[in-house]
């Protein structure tokens, strides 16, 4: 079967609901899948946040100090670290007046090289068409 | 024949996607399908067993059981159980527990994901 392309794409926000953490651990779960799976399958998994998903990747994330809990910031630089691209939608972080600064940008802290991608939907809308699976949370 | 496998992330009570999810497993599988189901987030109130059917409720535990009777396999998310305190003991006969790369490793050999996302 070899590699199978999955996008998750993830458009409410934040905390309110279970949706985003649940896209991202389904996400990173994929690095473990290998042992269900017959030698040489894979899954490639790529996260992307449109909508008012993109709030998910606001920075500077209090959730554990204020919910004791961990946070989405902290999952999605996860994503990263283990070179699970993270795609945000540009048109919708202008709509909610986000700008790349406000955003996760990168893991540098935890040593990861890969950095999130800012998007147009266009290049989202390809992306669907070209994955095997797409799950929407 | 091919394989369906069906992903559902919300509740059993205060949303109809769980009534809906194993009325389209009945279905595949009447066809001849292989169906697999993954129960995670609020979705993993089915994995207790003993729950009491109310005409106000849905309720599924008829369904699901005969439905794994002819061979569908339902696998819930542990973290997920437990985060709820849904335990071991607590999951009815038949249906397995597994951690999320379950699912993912599901989605190489099905034929076709059915993603149903919570509340």
């Amino acid at each position: 079967m070899g590699a199978v392309t999955v996008l998750f794409v993830v458009q409410r926000p934040p905390y309110k609901s279970e949706n985003a953490r649940l896209a991202l651990t389904h996400a990173i779960a994929s690095q473990t899948a290998e042992i269900y799976m017959d030698e040489g399958d894979s899954v490639v998994p790529v996260i992307v946040f449109v909508g008012d998903g993109v709030l998910n990747v606001v920075k500077d994330q209090q959730a554990t100090k204020v919910y004791g809990v961990t946070s989405t910031e902290s999952h999605i630089k996860s994503c990263l670290l283990i070179d699970l691209p993270v795609w945000v939608c540009k048109e919708d972080m202008a709509r909610l007046g986000l700008k790349e600064e406000n955003m996760i940008t990168n893991a540098e802290d935890m040593g990861a090289e890969l950095k999130t991608k800012f998007v147009s939907f266009a290049d989202v809308q390809k992306e669907m068409e070209s994955v095997k699976h797409l799950l929407f949370f | 024949m091919g394989e369906l496998t069906i992903g559902v992330f919300s509740s059993l009570v205060g949303s109809m996607s769980l009534d809906f999810a194993f009325k389209l497993a009945d279905a595949g599988i009447g066809k001849g399908h292989k169906v697999n189901l993954w129960l995670s987030g609020n979705a993993v109130m089915m994995a207790k067993k003993g729950q009491k059917a109310f005409k106000d409720y849905s309720h599924n535990e008829k369904l699901m059981k005969e439905l794994m009777g002819k061979g569908m396999e339902i696998t819930v998310c542990e973290a997920c159980a437990e985060a709820r305190g849904y335990h071991k003991e607590d999951v009815p006969e038949g249906m397995k527990r597994a951690s999320m790369d379950w699912y993912l490793a599901k989605m190489v050999k099905t034929d076709r994901l059915l993603h149903i996302g919570g509340e």
